[in-house]
């Protein structure tokens, strides 16, 4: 029970709590028996109305009493007579509001009434009611759900219901309830462009004066707040699709090396992938809405998955493969391949619907070169991570945001009135920052990341990376000035950690080596980006890491890998000494086709009872394993179910588990027997040297 | 800081079976079935469930089985509904005897209440609301019966009552309140669809419900209650944002609402216990790892292991 008092009953509030009970007790009782007895006498009729005075919780008795009117509805034809059925319920529903205005029963009841279109509905006793509800409760959700259902009936246009929200916000702006409805119905009004409402960035100017005066009442009201973040996502989000970056990046030259004698390729991955990734979720990429062209490859009927899968197949990141053909078939020349998105009007925004995405292609290039080395059987050696390679050095592979836009046109274009509102909230939340309001600081980060994504790679980046360094600071002093949240900030600052060191070619490069000792032989285009001890929580612009082929993210506080399918070339993980808490957390890998080693050691996998991550990617029903016996019961011992589900789909040849709570010597046996590639576990060889040859 | 009082709230649990007669007994006559699953989940939870008699919890759920429609009521003699029908599966779930259910007739009754555009009806009379979504997806799922309904329409509804602050209403347009996030991210995580879900933005609404006192709130600008203790943790949990809170002030705030002396939990500090806030109470102290408690999962509302007998069975 909610807001009752804990205390001992005095005895006479005990006597009449007692005969209190009797009544409620016989009521209930007759109530039942009238219900199956199908009695339906004004007398038995009404102990149901008593009883729901007492109790409006008792869905039986609502139930009664559609029986009995449906009853009465099948007796009469007389309108008058009908009009008095009705508004005996109607009073019903009033009486049971009165001593519980959150009643479902006694809501839905009147619903259902007043729904069945018998008689012309009182519409002003309805408004009347709801106006004594809302006045009693302004945030009786059941009353504004109730308001949204009169509304409809009257078919009451949304702008007069948009109206009454702004006299509620005026009575008291720290209703969210009114917040609430005003977002859904302005919305609404805005995106079919009723009429008053086709000038959309007139529109929204306006509720940004409004909300800003409530925010700079009461800053510590979150009200507003919520309703002023919805209006900045109306206003960052960009215009149109675009493609943001792409693997292999538009003008990018591939040189594969291959054994004229043999006729393998030297490469670890066995087919070309190429992917895209656009600046919003989209569905309808496929073999007809975008096409790949090229003298070398068959033109096949590619097949496009959303990155990561989902059953409503969108995604922001899309990849295809492309089948190298046979060593002997390439002649010595430049091919062309070149990437076309056409029909585009399949392309669509899972959001807002209506949007498309224009035509546009990009081109790579990819050669042949012979050589005539021994095949490298690299499997034998223990990849190190600590051979550091020569960080800084220049690369062609090397393609950081700047070089990966496609080209100027297809950068997100924000309008002017975009950047200008962007700029003004910064003014204004700069000056309300100063006096330690957490939503003043955490919205003016908020803005500043915001005009940051908006501002055209003509803006000096040195300008940006002061913007970034600011919102830096701003999450440093948030996480002081609320510690309950401090884990949020850090999540939100890690991502502009990574921003900061992705953000061009120069913060890049520090990070960048070439790849010395492993797959350089077998990998022509091999590169390696190293993002060690950067306090990381989880993981943000992947766009920009799309040719990553051996990423080390070791030593940093890691909660999370999402996103990492993306770097669909990856190798290489380093995860050591990270806080990954599950095997679940690391499904991402499941879509890393050409994963080889893989570093997980130092994390805290098993020492949790709770898995934040059960349900993120696949929900535990779709992980029934087609398993015999034999390891049904090791998974069962060992409670491995989680790792089998996660490694039996990885072809690792090194892995490194220890130093987490899971990792013991039963979990290793169930590693080697559901990971037949595997040559090295813990640093240590369990297998023979495998000859896999390329193809 | 106080601990748990694991015998009190036993003996709690076990009394109000006992306690017919109260005017408060009484008004919870009709949803017997809720308590009953709330009861006896706490138990499992406080590794206590063999203190009652299971065959006479047995036998009286199936009273409360209406043969003819195939939904359970909320006590006997009451008319079925997806709430109670729910809770009778959940705790068969728990004892183990999902053997005795006629899982055809259970699972129709429930199909039968999807309407055209995906929604799930409470019972016949049509009252529709995320929340029966919900049940019925956790009720199938449990029964491995979700090929008896359009489950790709059942998302898409559950989508539509999506809110702009990325929360869930009760029905398209309905504001964003904590219980009903809890029905459709748990629907959603069910069924595998969290895609469709901005885990940062609901995220961030969800943590900001933890108030100065250190409880959790259920929509802003209210007041904390033990109670969100579990639809907002469960939440944050299956988005994968639940260390966005601060997990020792909750703890807390719950072990605050214990009546030390007489058993159960409260809404509020020094508030009546009732065993709904115990169960809330006991299952969110559950879900940050209070120590010598079951872990319960945060979708179907049962224990971990009682969720795995029927994903990974024997």
């Amino acid at each position: 029970m909610h807001g009752r008092p804990r205390k001992p009953q005095r005895a006479v509030d005990a006597a009449a709590a007692a005969t209190k009970a009797s009544k409620l007790r016989d009521l209930q009782s007759q109530l039942i028996q009238n219900h199956h007895r199908r009695l339906y006498t004004n007398e038995a009729i009404t102990v149901s109305s008593k009883l729901l005075e007492i109790n409006p919780e008792t869905n039986t008795a609502w139930n009664y009493r559609k029986f009995v009117f449906q009853q009465n509805l099948h007796e009469t034809t007389d309108s008058e007579h009908i009009k008095s059925l009705v508004n005996d319920e109607l009073r019903v529903v009033e009486m049971a509001l009165r001593q519980n205005p959150k009643s479902y029963g006694a809501w839905y009841h009147r619903k259902w009434i007043l729904s069945q279109g018998l008689v012309d509905v009182d519409f002003d006793r309805e408004f009347r009611l709801l106006d004594q509800l809302l006045k009693a409760d302004s945030r009786n959700f059941h009353g504004w759900n109730y308001r949204r259902f009169v509304a409809k009936l009257k078919d009451v246009p949304e702008v007069e219901e948009l109206e009454f929200t702004m006299d509620m916000i005026n009575t008291n702006f720290s209703n969210y309830s009114s917040w609430h409805n005003r977002s859904a119905l302005l919305s609404r009004l805005l995106n079919k462009k009723a009429e008053g409402f086709t000038e959309r960035e007139k529109i929204l100017t306006k509720e940004y004066e409004l909300v800003l005066h409530s925010l700079f009442t009461d800053p510590n009201d979150q009200s507003g707040w919520f309703y002023y973040l919805w209006l900045l996502h109306q206003t960052i989000t960009p215009n149109e699709i675009s493609l943001i970056s792409s693997w292999p990046p538009h003008e990018s030259n591939l040189v594969l090396t291959a054994n004229r004698d043999t006729g393998y390729y030297f490469t670890n991955i066995q087919k070309l992938p190429i992917v895209l990734y656009f600046n919003k979720t989209v569905q309808g990429v496929n073999s007809s809405s975008v096409t790949v062209n090229s003298m070398l490859f068959k033109n096949e009927d590619l097949v496009w998955k959303p990155l990561p899968p989902t059953k409503s197949e969108e995604a922001a990141c899309w990849v295809t493969y492309l089948q190298f053909p046979d060593v002997m078939s390439w002649e010595a020349k430049i091919y062309v391949i070149e990437v076309k998105i056409d029909h585009s009007e399949a392309i669509m925004s899972s959001h807002s619907g209506s949007q498309s995405i224009d035509p546009l292609n990009f081109r790579f290039s990819l050669s042949l070169n012979y050589d005539n080395l021994e095949f490298a059987e690299s499997v034998d050696e223990l990849f190190n991570w600590n051979d550091s390679g020569s960080l800084g050095v220049e690369s062609n592979y090397l393609l950081s945001s700047d070089q990966l836009k496609l080209s100027e046109d297809q950068v997100s274009e924000f309008s002017k009135w975009q950047m200008q509102t962007v700029f003004e909230e910064i003014n204004h939340f700069e000056e309300l920052s100063e006096e330690n309001c957490k939503f003043g600081k955490l919205t003016l980060a908020r803005l500043l990341i915001a005009q940051d994504a908006m501002l055209s790679h003509k803006t000096p980046i040195t300008e940006k990376k002061i913007h970034l360094r600011n919102v830096l600071e701003l999450f440093d002093d948030l996480m002081k000035l609320d510690p309950k949240h401090a884990k949020y900030y850090e999540d939100e600052r890690s991502l502009v950690l990574l921003n900061q060191v992705t953000i061009d070619k120069k913060s890049s490069s520090s990070h960048f080596s070439l790849c010395g000792d492993y797959i350089s032989s077998k990998l022509h285009f091999c590169s390696r980006m190293q993002l060690r001890s950067l306090s990381l929580t989880r993981i943000g612009y992947v766009e920009r890491l799309l040719w990553v082929q051996v990423l080390d993210l070791s030593h940093n506080k890691l909660r999370s890998i999402e996103g990492l399918e993306a770097l669909q070339l990856l190798a290489c993980l380093n995860l050591r000494n990270n806080q990954i808490c599950s095997f679940t957390a690391l499904q991402p890998l499941k879509l890393l086709s050409y994963l080889k080693v893989l570093d997980i050691s130092f994390n805290q996998i098993g020492a949790h009872p709770v898995d934040t991550t059960r349900y993120l990617f696949s929900p535990p029903s779709t992980r029934s394993l087609e398993l015999d016996k034999e390891f049904l019961e090791d998974c069962r011992r060992s409670n491995g179910w989680e790792a089998v589900f996660l490694f039996r789909d990885l072809q690792l040849i090194q892995l490194d588990v220890k130093n987490n709570a899971v990792a013991d010597e039963n979990f290793r046996d169930l590693l080697t027997k559901v990971l037949p590639t595997l040559t090295w576990l813990d640093g240590e060889r369990i297998r023979g040297v495998k000859i896999t040859r390329g193809i | 800081m106080e601990e748990l009082k694991v015998d009190k709230h036993i003996q709690y649990i076990l009394s109000i079976e006992k306690e017919k007669d109260s005017f408060m007994a009484l008004t919870m006559e009709h949803l017997r079935m809720n308590g009953a699953y709330w009861g006896l989940t706490t138990l499992d939870i406080l590794q206590n469930i063999a203190t009652v008699d299971q065959n006479e919890v047995i036998s009286w759920i199936m009273s409360c089985w209406d043969e003819e429609s195939g939904g359970f009521a909320g006590n006997v003699g009451h008319d079925p509904h997806l709430l109670y029908t729910l809770s009778a599966v959940q705790i068969l779930a728990l004892l183990n005897r999902l053997d005795i259910l006629n899982v055809d007739m259970v699972s129709k009754y429930v199909s039968g209440l999807q309407n055209v555009d995906g929604s799930f009806s409470g019972d016949v009379w049509g009252e529709v609301d995320t929340r029966f979504s919900y049940c019925a997806i956790c009720c199938l799922s449990i029964l491995r019966s979700l090929d008896k309904i359009n489950v790709a329409k059942a998302v898409d509804y559950i989508v539509s009552c999506k809110n702009l602050d990325g929360g869930f209403g009760c029905t398209p347009g309905g504001e964003s309140h904590a219980g009903q996030i809890f029905c459709c991210v748990g629907a959603l995580s069910i069924t595998g669809s969290l895609h469709h879900i901005d885990k940062d933005l609901l995220g961030w609404w969800l943590c900001e419900r933890q108030c100065s006192d250190g409880g959790l709130c259920g929509r802003p600008e209210k007041l904390s209650d033990v109670c969100y203790s579990w639809w907002v943790l469960s939440s944050l949990i299956m988005i994968d944002r639940v260390h966005w809170i601060d997990k020792n002030k909750l703890t807390k705030f719950i072990l605050n609402c214990q009546d030390c002396e007489n058993g159960g939990i409260s809404d509020r500090p020094d508030d009546a216990v009732d065993v709904y806030h115990t169960y809330f109470g006991v299952a969110g102290l559950s879900l940050m790892e209070y120590p010598g408690l079951k872990t319960i999962d945060p979708a179907y509302a049962l224990p971990v292991d009682v969720v795995n007998r029927f994903f990974f069975p024997e």
